[in-house]
């Protein structure tokens, strides 16, 4: 059974197909012998960025670039290469821009993880603050506060204890 | 002494703030190619002119060269024509045309009309070497050495502001 990629953008296209004709050449459909490689298109298509219309993927794209392009996913679909090899061959002439979904790599780790990194210097400085604060507290208070007699405080503070 | 890292989250706004500024000059629509510093694409594609001879990369090895992707189908390619015309009239570097999915008979007809610029174009009709280099729209412009190592891509109508550019690199190379 053959099964047919329609994406979002044909059926969107399809409402508008009555009243222009230029439409019916963005449509392309792309015909499967099995569903996991039809998945598979879709996904690729929805994650990979068109370069030209940058706000889109290539699935939702009607720029000539992004037709190109998808008809190459497919193509390359059909030769049976991996997901991988057809990101790696995107990548090498569009560069880090074409993925959505950007690897983890030195710029993206520090735009992931530098507000954790931030966070925690942040508490380290406030509870270096707080230490140095505590620390000048006692340190008044050691000073200010004239020297007590512990006897007669522990007498007022426990008075039965005295009685025994 | 102590009191001076209380202005340390003024500096790091200043960082952030001017970071922040630096992006805001940044043309999103530019890309940076993904091929500076790498060969030229390999390709065996005809000739625009005659359809018998057949072009490959080896006919860009030897001393640098531009590569300007253009198309008939393409306004901006219009455009920039004049300033081909004086960068090839100047002598400086040849041109190399990459025909880029368009049509024999327009394109010659093209050149006929508004003059040829190009020491020799490729004939890329189904945009396959464009796919391999990366092109994402014409016009296109690279900067190749004597190696046809890319140098320099840039992306829309060549200006006289660009041709400077372009000529501080050429005579870097």
């Amino acid at each position: 059974m053959l099964y047919k990629v329609i994406s979002l953008q044909i059926l969107i296209g399809l409402c508008f197909c009555f009243s222009s004709f230029n439409l019916l050449a963005a449509i392309g459909v792309y015909e499967f012998k099995d569903e996991t490689k039809q998945l598979r298109f879709q996904q690729l298509t929805a994650e990979l960025r068109c370069p030209k219309c940058q706000n889109q993927n290539l699935a939702d794209s009607n720029a000539e670039i992004a037709q190109d392009l998808r008809t190459k996913v497919y193509q390359m679909l059909q030769a049976e290469k991996a997901d991988a090899e057809i990101i790696e061959y995107m990548l090498a002439r569009y560069g880090e821009f074409v993925l959505y979904k950007p690897r983890l790599t030195l710029q993206t780790a520090l735009l992931w993880y530098g507000p954790f990194l931030l966070l925690a210097f942040g508490i380290i400085i406030i509870g270096f603050i707080l230490r140095q604060r505590a620390k000048t507290f006692t340190e008044v208070n050691k000073n200010t506060l004239p020297s007590v007699d512990n006897k007669k405080l522990a007498a007022l503070l426990n008075p039965t204890e005295d009685k025994k | 002494m102590a009191r001076m890292w209380l202005f340390l989250p003024v500096l790091l706004f200043f960082i952030l703030g001017g970071l922040l500024w630096k992006g805001l000059g940044i043309d999103p629509k530019i890309l940076p190619s993904a091929l500076i510093n790498q060969t030229f694409p390999n390709f065996k594609l005809e000739s625009l002119k005659t359809d018998s001879k057949m072009l490959t990369r080896a006919d860009l090895i030897g001393k640098p060269v531009l590569v300007n992707v253009w198309a008939t189908w393409c306004p901006a390619c219009r455009q920039e024509h004049a300033q081909l015309l004086q960068i090839a009239n100047s002598k400086q570097i040849p041109i190399i045309g990459l025909n880029y999915k368009d049509e024999r008979e327009s394109a010659l007809t093209w050149l006929e009309q508004l003059d040829n610029p190009y020491k020799f174009n490729i004939y890329d009709h189904d945009g396959m070497l464009g796919l391999d280099l990366g092109v994402y729209g014409a016009p296109e412009t690279y900067l190749l050495d004597k190696n046809g190592i890319i140098q320099y891509r840039h992306v829309g109508v060549l200006t006289a502001e660009t041709w400077q550019q372009l000529q501080e690199l050429i005579h870097a190379l």
